[in-house]
């Protein structure tokens, strides 16, 4: 059976040495910044016109933009749309590289933990930052939530530092791991239709059974692709969130 | 016992910890979809948080899958 680990491997295309700092532009970079330029180009493109009955084009970038805004005041308010340029970038950013990673022979950049763990621990470290520009110390009293009893406090405090500084791992290792288990589930399906192929005989005339399997997966992988760029986001915002009023 | 048949079956023993975790993330659907057609006006304005509810639901099972992953490829 062809190995399902395969499709993530990382290879070089450009050696790049730079001052020592090994810089090498990989299959990862390539689709990096085409996952870029794509989602650049489009909302450029269909924002071209702007006029007031919008295109088709144009109508699918206002409700991304939609979307994305209601999800940012639902969940901040309205002193959070300081912060929708950054959000939407994540959002274009995550979703544009999961629907790249959607088609076959493409290499699926959210599959690799060093990025996720970029993007989760840049929001981490955001997080912190406006939470003390914004509180200053103030921004401790995310540790101490109000109406606690004060017997079980230091309990109820400890577990709320280690919950602190446990989310850049849940944050990356989410998305990491929906996207390497569904597109290593997809492999082992499609592995199992040669299989059973080369097993020839009675074997052979159940084989489209996995490659239903592997359309229904798909499909699913689609809805993942989507939802996991929506969590990512709505993680950042409600974390954001919680530097702009702790305590709540 | 062979070292390498010690991980495969660690492995498997790690990923009964996913089929936990669906059984929260289950939960968590039917428990919305009770409460949403007890109050169906109310239920679209909740979808942010059972999206919530369910990312850090899921997350505890993908931990679990990770260990089952370090166990078979590392």
């Amino acid at each position: 059976m062809p190995d399902p680990i395969y499709q993530f491997e990382v290879k070089r295309l450009i050696p790049l040495d730079v001052f020592g700092i090994d810089a090498t532009f990989t299959n990862s970079a390539l689709f990096m910044v085409a996952g870029v330029l794509l989602s650049f180009g489009l909302l450029m493109y269909a924002s071209r016109g702007r006029s007031l009955v919008p295109s088709r084009l144009q109508s699918v970038a206002e409700s991304i933009y939609e979307f994305v805004a209601g999800m940012v005041r639902d969940s901040m308010g309205e002193q959070g749309m300081k912060f929708f340029p950054l959000i939407f970038t994540f959002f274009m950013f995550i979703l544009t590289l999961n629907m790249l990673g959607m088609v076959p022979g493409f290499f699926t950049v959210t599959s690799q933990l060093w990025v996720t763990a970029a993007l989760a621990l840049m929001v981490f470290v955001i997080v912190i930052v406006v939470g003390f520009a914004k509180n200053g110390l103030g921004f401790l009293r995310l540790f101490v939530p109000e109406g606690v009893p004060i017997y079980v406090l230091p309990l109820v405090s400890l577990i709320e530092v280690i919950s602190f500084f446990s989310r850049p791992l849940s944050h990356s290792l989410r998305l990491f791991a929906n996207m390497l288990a569904g597109h290593i589930t997809l492999k082992v399906f499609a592995g199992f239709i040669i299989m059973l192929l080369g097993a020839g005989g009675a074997a052979s005339a159940i084989a489209p059974l996995p490659l239903l399997a592997v359309l229904g997966i798909t499909a699913l992988e689609f809805l993942v692709a989507f939802l996991q760029a929506y969590v990512f986001t709505m993680l950042t915002c409600m974390y954001l969130n919680d530097a702009l009023h702790p305590g709540h | 016992m062979d070292p390498q048949s010690a991980k495969f079956i660690g492995a498997g023993i790690a990923a009964l910890g996913i089929g936990v975790a669906a059984i929260g993330v289950g939960n968590l659907f039917g428990q919305f979809l009770q409460g949403a057609l007890r109050n169906p006006s109310a239920a679209d304005g909740q979808f942010g948080r059972l999206i919530f509810g369910f990312a850090v639901t899921e997350a505890l099972g993908i931990f679990a899958l990770v260990v089952a992953f370090l166990l078979l490829f590392t």
